[in-house]
């Protein structure tokens, strides 16, 4: 994690694009405020989706470059729980930024700012949900040519659960309605990610070092 | 048993076992499409509420049932091939992909011209439509990664991956879909009241349902052909083969 603390670029890539993306709304929409709250939650989780995807290209791939990988392999530590960590702390540079911009897009985008506190809850769970996802989309496509595309193409159907439930729990909450089932479908989505996850792309990353 | 089970995975063994079933099935499924759509088309009567429109569900409804039907198979042996390291079990998989896409196309196709002129409209949002839709984005998911990977054994095992994750995200990626919808309560299209369907109706379905499960039989045993002999074009039997 500290290593990748002295890239700052590539944790920066996936914030700015998020910023970027949801700046791109109101200019071909409109600049009605009224209009764009209808929007907000949509812009918000296309948005943070998509950076997610972004950033899980570059979860694996230096590493698996430079033999970091191989290491891990023969390190005789349990893979699937290094990549659960890995995954974490990529989530940290990743993930966690996105979540801290996100209240000043929200309000941007005209949300009010009682629902800020939901909206960045379900962005927190959310976004480690993606990032475990891309885990294995980053683990399957490990030294495939045209990889980031078909990364994208593999995870994007996999991650449209996240992206009905988080999309609906800030609906709600602009709404001013309680959004808690929402929440506790992500948070389920989520315990099941961690779970299963790692496993997987444990089991990716020894198929792509055979 | 297992000696059975061991010789039907023999690459030689299956591929002449396939090659005399596979025209078995393919001449039942041809005459029970046959007959099928005689008795849907012709003997059964109109739906008194969509008139004929409403035949194309002998083609709609079994190559929906297919579409789910071959993703659970090839996800199966896609599993069976990953754990137990059985070749034929992969071979089984990478033929069951491009079938499974073409029957879940030929749904949305059908479904699409079924709308039009039920609903008055090609598309609807409705959860049933959209989790078909994603199980197309899988497929093809499925066999972009086979296909941009050149060693055999590694695209193997990666797309067995993805097809067994696939398989536990499907009843997610559904209810989702469903609980989405319903808490929207956008979808103007109110799916028709199916009256229980009557007897002249259902025996034709029915007999579709067989014999498109008879015809993925035909078209996938063709296919594992060659994609076994793709695959052991070096083997000595495969020599014989072609030499005899």
């Amino acid at each position: 994690m500290r290593l990748a603390f002295r890239r700052w670029g590539q944790a920066a890539d996936p914030l700015l694009f998020f910023v970027m993306v949801t700046t791109l709304f109101p200019l071909a929409l409109s600049p009605e405020m009224s209009r764009l709250r209808d929007v907000a939650p949509g812009v918000l989780w296309v948005a943070a989706l998509l950076s997610s995807l972004l950033a899980a290209d570059t979860l694996l791939k230096a590493d698996a470059q430079d033999g970091t990988l191989e290491q891990y392999v023969l390190s005789g530590q349990p893979l699937t729980l290094l990549l659960l960590v890995k995954t974490a702390a990529h989530w940290f540079l990743t993930g966690l930024p996105l979540v801290l911009v996100s209240p000043l897009v929200a309000i941007a985008l005209g949300a009010p700012g009682s629902s800020l506190g939901t909206i960045m809850i379900a962005l927190t769970l959310g976004t480690w949900t993606l990032s475990l996802l891309g885990a294995i989309g980053a683990a399957l496509t490990i030294g495939v040519r045209r990889g980031s595309l078909l990364l994208s193409l593999l995870v994007l159907p996999l991650a449209m659960p996240v992206l009905i439930f988080g999309a609906r729990s800030a609906e709600l909450a602009i709404a001013g309605i309680d959004a808690t089932a929402s929440i506790y479908l992500l948070v389920s989505l989520l315990v099941m990610a961690i779970t299963l996850a790692p496993l997987t792309a444990a089991a990716a990353v020894r198929i792509a070092l055979d | 048993m297992w000696t059975w089970f061991n010789k039907l995975a023999s690459p030689p063994h299956f591929y002449r076992l396939a090659g005399t079933l596979a025209p078995w099935f393919g001449w039942i499924a041809g005459a029970l499409i046959i007959a099928g759509l005689y008795g849907g088309l012709v003997l059964a009567p109109a739906d008194y509420q969509q008139g004929d429109a409403f035949r194309i569900i002998y083609v709609h409804a079994p190559s929906a049932w297919m579409s789910l039907f071959i993703y659970v198979v090839m996800a199966l042996s896609a599993a069976i091939g990953f754990i137990w390291r059985m070749k034929l079990a992969h071979a089984v998989a990478a033929a069951s992909a491009p079938i499974g896409a073409s029957f879940t196309l030929a749904t949305l196709v059908t479904g699409a011209l079924w709308g039009q002129p039920m609903w008055g409209t090609w598309w609807a949002w409705d959860p049933r439509l959209t989790s078909e839709l994603i199980l197309l984005f899988l497929y093809i998911g499925y066999m972009a990664l086979r296909a941009s990977m050149d060693d055999l054994q590694r695209a193997d095992r990666a797309s067995a991956v993805l097809a067994i994750v696939g398989l536990v995200n499907v009843p997610i990626i559904h209810y989702s879909v469903v609980w989405w919808n319903s808490l929207h309560q956008v979808s103007s299209v109110t799916r028709l009241g199916k009256p229980t369907i009557s007897t002249s109706m259902l025996v034709p379905l029915l007999v579709m349902f067989l014999a498109f499960t008879l015809y993925y039989v035909a078209v996938l045993l063709v296919r594992v052909r060659a994609e076994v002999l793709r695959r052991e074009r070096n083997a000595g039997w495969v020599r014989e083969l072609v030499h005899a």
